[in-house]
C-alpha cells in the first residue's frame, strides 16, 4: 500500500510541474478551515486584480500574471507542502497571509531567494531589512496596529490616558501575542494599564474572558483576532452590553462578516486598517467592467469592495508596482524572485502613482529602503454603520509612536540576527 | 507460489524466530531498506522531503508509539499532540542551551546539545511526562481514561503556551529551530539538504520500528497484550499491571516524543504550540493507527501512509491536474478522506494491516486455493 501511494504520487508529481513563462504571483489562499471567512475576500482580491491586469493591460510589461492557488487552510504543514509546491514555478513574491505560516518561511526564503510580503502581519521585526533581507511588511506591522490604536484614544481623550484600563483580546498564537510588547511599553509611557485576555484557536469559546472584562471593567477593549474568534467576541461584547464605540479591532478583525453577524448591536465597533474601506474607487468600475462581468471573477464573484477584498487588491497592486520597478530596473520583461526583491526594496508609493491607477487615496504614501521595509506605519481607524452597512473612516492615516517600535524592532531583529548568525546588510 | 515458506527450513532456534520468517518476506523487506537507505536519498528533491517523506516518516513513528500505547496495552490515549509538544519543546532547550533559574538568578546552562542528542532527549523527557500523566491508567480505564489523557493534551498545550521559559522568552511564543548539523552535515535550519534531513528521519523510524517490533514480540510486549487482553486475568497469571502499563506508558510517550522532536527541528522548522501541537493533532495520529490497524508496526506505517499521503495526492490529482477550485478541491478531499475513513471501519475494522494480512494468506494458496 505504502509503495502504490508513493508511486502513484511520483507520477502524479512528474505530470504537475507545468512550464511557466508567465509572471507568477502564487496565491496561499485559505478557501475552507476556521479563516476561511477573511481568506475567501483577501484570495478573491488578489486574483481579480491581477485579472484585471491580464485582461485590461495584457499582463504587466507585456507579459501575462498567472496566480496559481495553493490551500493552506491556515495549516502550517500545508503551508509548508504548497510553498515547495509554489517554489518549483518561480514565484516573484509570496503572501502566505499567516502569521505562522510566514515564521516557517521566513528563514527558507532567504535561502531559496523569494521575497515574501507579510503585508500587517507575520514578523514585526522583518521591517528592518538589514536583517530580513527578502521579508517585506509594507505599508503597516502589529506595532503600527498596537501604536495606532492608543494614538487614537489618545486623539478622543485630548492626549492623555493615564490611569484608563485598556484590556487586550487576542488570539492565543504567534500572531495575537505580537502586539503585547509594544502595548506595555506604550502603557509605562501613557500610564494606561493594560489587561491582557488569551483566547484560545480557534476562539468560538470566549465567555470567560467577556465575563472577566465585565468584572474588571475597562474603558476600552482591544482586539487582536481573526476569523470566527471576531464575530464570536463582537456578538460577547453586545451581549455584555460593552459600548461598541470603545471596542477596537486590528486591522484583521475589521471586516464587514466580522460585524454582519451581530446585526444592529455592532453598529458603532471601530476598528483601524492601513488602507481605505469601501468600493467608491475608479480600478473597481473597472474590475466589475473586465473582470466580474466577463465572468472571469475569482470565488463567487460576490466580495468586490468588501474590506478584505480591497486589502487583496491592494496587495497586488503593491505587487504588480513592484513588478513593474523590476522590469524598468533589469529592463528585462521576464524577471525572477531576485529581481522583484531588489525593485520591493526600493518600492516607492506616492499619492500621483496611486491615482493613475484608479486607487486615489487608497492606501498611506510609504517609500521602502534597506533599513527600512515597512513602510511609514500610518495607521487610520474605520468605524462600521450597522444601519447602511458600511466601514467609514472615521480618523485618517496618522504616524505611529516610532519612539517606541524603532527600538523593539532592533531588539527583537538582533535576536534574529544572533540566533542565525546574520549578518546587517545595512 | 509466491511467498510460501515451504522449503524454507529453519535449522536454528534464532532463523525459526527472526521478524520475517518467511524467506520472501525477508527479501522484501531487505529490498525496501534498500530502497529506503540507499536509492531515495540520490533522487529526492525539496517537494518530497518536506511534503510528503518527512511527514510520513515522523507520523509514522508517532504512530508507533500510540499504537503500542493502544493497540497493544489497550490503554486509549488522548495526549498525543501534548506528548509531541514535550518531545518537540524539550529538544528546542536541549538544542539551545537548559537554563536553570531559581529566584530571579541564573544557576547554571547546560551546553548546547547535539542535535541527534537534542531529539533523544525530547524522547526521555516526553517519557518522563508520559508516566507522570499515565499513572491514573493504573485506576481508571477506557473512556474514563481517554479524558484524563485529553486532560494531558490542554494541559500541556496550556503550559507551553504559558511559560515564556519553554520558549526562550521570545515575543511570540514561537520556537524556531537554528541551525544544527551532525558530522558537519546541516539537519535543521533552512539550508538543509533534503537527503541530509530524510536520512535522520529515516534512521530515527527504522530504529524505532525495529525496537518497537522486538519490543512487543519479547515478554514486555506479551505482558502489554496480556493487559489488553483481560487484566484480571493477567494479573493472576502473574503480570504486574503497574510495571505493565507504566512501561508502556513510557516506551509510547519515548516514541511519541521522538517524532515531536523531530516533527518541529527537522520538519517545520518553527512551531507554534496550539497550532501543531493541538487536539487535531492527538485525533489524527488515533485515525492513522486505526485505519492501519491497532496492534501491528506495519499497520502504523500503513495509516500514517495513507493519512499524509491521500490529501497530497488528492490535491495533486485535483488541482494540478483537473484545475479545479482549490476550495472544491479541499472539500472534497475532506469527504474523501471521511468516506474511505468510514469504508475500511465497515469492511475492514481491523484496518490497512489485516488487509495485508489477507492478502498474504491468499498469496500463499495462490494460484491453487483450496
Amino acid at each position: 500500500m505504502k509503495m502504490k501511494l508513493a508511486t502513484w504520487a511520483t507520477a502524479a508529481m512528474m505530470a504537475a510541474s507545468p512550464v511557466m513563462a508567465d509572471l507568477v504571483f502564487p496565491s496561499m489562499s485559505y478557501r475552507t478551515g476556521p479563516f476561511a471567512a477573511g481568506g475567501i475576500p483577501f484570495a478573491d482580491g488578489y486574483a481579480d486584480y491581477f485579472t484585471l491586469l491580464n485582461e485590461r493591460d495584457g499582463g504587466i510589461g507585456g507579459v501575462k500574471v498567472s496566480v496559481p492557488e495553493c490551500e493552506t487552510a491556515y495549516n502550517t504543514e500545508k503551508g509548508v507542502e504548497c510553498y515547495e509546491s509554489l517554489k518549483s514555478q518561480n514565484p516573484l513574491v509570496l503572501q502566505p497571509l499567516s502569521t505562522g505560516i510566514t515564521y516557517q518561511i521566513i528563514p527558507k526564503s532567504i535561502v531559496d531567494d523569494i521575497p515574501v510580503h507579510t503585508m500587517g502581519y507575520g514578523r514585526t521585526s522583518a521591517k528592518n531589512g538589514g536583517v530580513f533581507s527578502h521579508i517585506f511588511n509594507y505599508p503597516a506591522n502589529y506595532w503600527d496596529g498596537a501604536s495606532g490604536v492608543v494614538n487614537y484614544l489618545l486623539e478622543i481623550n485630548n492626549g492623555d490616558i493615564s490611569g484608563k484600563k485598556i484590556a487586550l483580546v487576542y488570539h492565543n498564537s504567534a500572531y495575537g501575542k505580537e502586539p503585547i510588547r509594544t502595548l506595555e511599553a506604550l502603557a509605562e509611557k501613557h500610564g494606561f494599564e493594560l489587561v491582557t485576555l488569551a483566547v484560545d484557536h480557534p476562539g468560538q469559546e470566549q465567555k470567560s474572558q467577556w465575563l472577566q472584562i465585565r468584572r474588571e471593567r475597562p474603558d476600552y477593549v482591544t482586539m487582536w483576532g481573526w476569523g470566527i474568534m471576531n464575530q464570536v467576541a463582537i456578538q460577547e461584547a453586545a451581549n455584555i452590553r460593552f459600548p461598541m464605540e470603545n471596542f477596537i479591532g486590528v486591522w484583521w478583525a475589521g471586516a464587514q462578516h466580522d460585524v454582519l453577524p451581530a446585526g444592529e448591536a455592532a453598529d458603532g465597533y471601530k476598528a483601524i486598517t492601513f488602507h481605505a474601506v469601501g468600493d467608491d474607487y475608479p480600478v473597481f468600475d473597472d474590475i466589475q467592467k473586465y473582470v466580474v462581468d466577463a465572468g472571469k471573477a475569482a470565488g463567487a464573484g460576490d466580495q468586490v469592495g468588501t474590506v478584505l477584498y480591497n486589502r487583496g487588491v491592494y496587495a497586488a497592486m503593491l505587487a504588480a508596482e513592484a513588478a513593474k520597478d523590476a522590469q524598468a530596473a533589469t529592463g528585462n520583461a521576464e524577471i525572477t524572485g531576485g529581481d522583484m526583491r531588489d525593485a520591493m526594496e526600493k518600492l516607492t508609493i506616492t499619492e500621483e502613482r496611486m491615482a493613475a491607477l484608479g486607487m486615489p487615496n487608497f492606501g498611506p504614501e510609504f517609500s521602502v529602503s534597506c533599513e527600512n521595509h515597512g513602510g511609514n506605519g500610518l495607521v487610520g481607524v474605520a468605524q462600521w454603520d450597522a444601519s447602511a452597512q458600511e466601514w467609514n473612516l472615521i480618523s485618517d492615516f496618522k504616524q505611529s509612536d516610532q519612539d517606541v517600535i524603532t527600538p523593539l524592532i532592533a531588539e527583537d531583529s538582533a535576536a534574529f540576527a544572533a540566533e542565525n548568525n546574520i549578518e546587517p546588510r545595512c | 507460489m509466491f511467498y510460501r515458506e515451504a522449503g524454507d527450513f529453519s535449522t536454528t532456534y534464532a532463523e525459526d524466530q527472526q521478524t520475517f520468517p518467511i524467506k520472501f518476506d525477508r527479501y522484501r523487506y531487505y529490498v525496501v531498506l534498500f530502497i529506503a537507505i540507499v536509492v531515495v536519498p540520490f533522487v529526492i528533491n525539496d517537494y518530497w522531503a518536506n511534503s510528503l517523506l518527512l511527514p510520513f516518516l515522523i507520523y509514522a513513528i508517532a504512530a508507533i508509539g500510540l499504537n503500542i500505547l493502544v493497540g497493544y496495552c489497550g490503554q486509549v490515549s488522548l495526549g498525543t499532540g501534548g506528548f509531541m509538544a514535550v518531545g518537540a519543546y524539550a529538544c528546542y532547550k536541549f538544542m539551545t542551551g537548559v537554563d536553570i533559574w531559581w529566584g530571579g538568578e541564573l544557576l547554571f546552562r547546560l551546553p548546547e546539545f547535539n542535535i541527534f542528542f537534542s531529539v533523544i532527549m525530547g524522547g526521555v523527557m516526553t517519557a518522563l511526562v508520559g508516566v507522570l500523566f499515565g499513572l491514573p491508567s493504573l485506576r481508571i480505564k477506557g473512556f474514563y481514561l481517554a479524558v484524563a489523557t485529553l486532560a494531558a493534551q490542554f494541559f500541556l498545550v496550556w503550559l507551553f503556551n504559558r511559560v515564556s521559559w519553554f520558549y526562550n522568552y521570545s515575543a511570540s511564543g514561537q520556537i524556531n529551530a537554528p541551525e544544527r548539523d551532525l558530522f558537519g552535515v546541516l539537519i535543521t535550519g533552512p539550508s538543509t539538504e533534503p537527503w541530509a534531513t530524510y536520512l535522520f528521519c529515516l534512521f530515527f523510524t527504522i530504529v524505532c520500528a525495529v525496537v518497537a517490533r522486538n519490543l512487543t514480540r519479547g515478554a514486555s510486549g506479551r505482558k502489554w497484550m496480556a493487559i489488553r487482553d483481560m487484566d484480571i486475568a493477567a494479573e493472576i497469571i502473574g503480570v504486574n499491571p503497574l510495571r505493565a502499563k507504566l512501561t508502556a506508558f513510557a516506551v509510547s510517550s519515548f516514541f511519541v516524543g521522538i517524532s515531536g522532536a523531530l516533527f518541529f527541528a527537522v520538519y517545520l522548522g518553527a512551531v507554534e504550540v496550539g497550532e501543531a501541537f493541538g487536539i487535531t493533532k492527538s485525533f489524527l495520529v488515533l485515525f492513522m493507527i486505526i485505519i492501519g490497524g491497532l496492534g501491528s508496526i506495519f499497520g502504523s506505517f500503513a495509516g500514517a501512509a495513507f493519512l499524509v499521503l491521500l490529501p497530497v495526492v488528492l490535491k495533486v490529482v485535483g488541482v494540478d491536474w483537473l484545475g479545479w477550485p482549490t476550495d472544491i478541491v479541499a472539500h472534497l478531499q475532506l469527504v474523501i478522506v471521511g468516506g474511505l475513513i468510514v469504508m475500511f471501519l465497515i469492511l475492514e475494522p481491523h484496518g490497512l494491516a489485516q488487509l495485508w494480512r489477507v492478502a498474504k494468506e491468499k498469496l500463499r494458496l495462490w494460484p491453487f486455493p483450496h
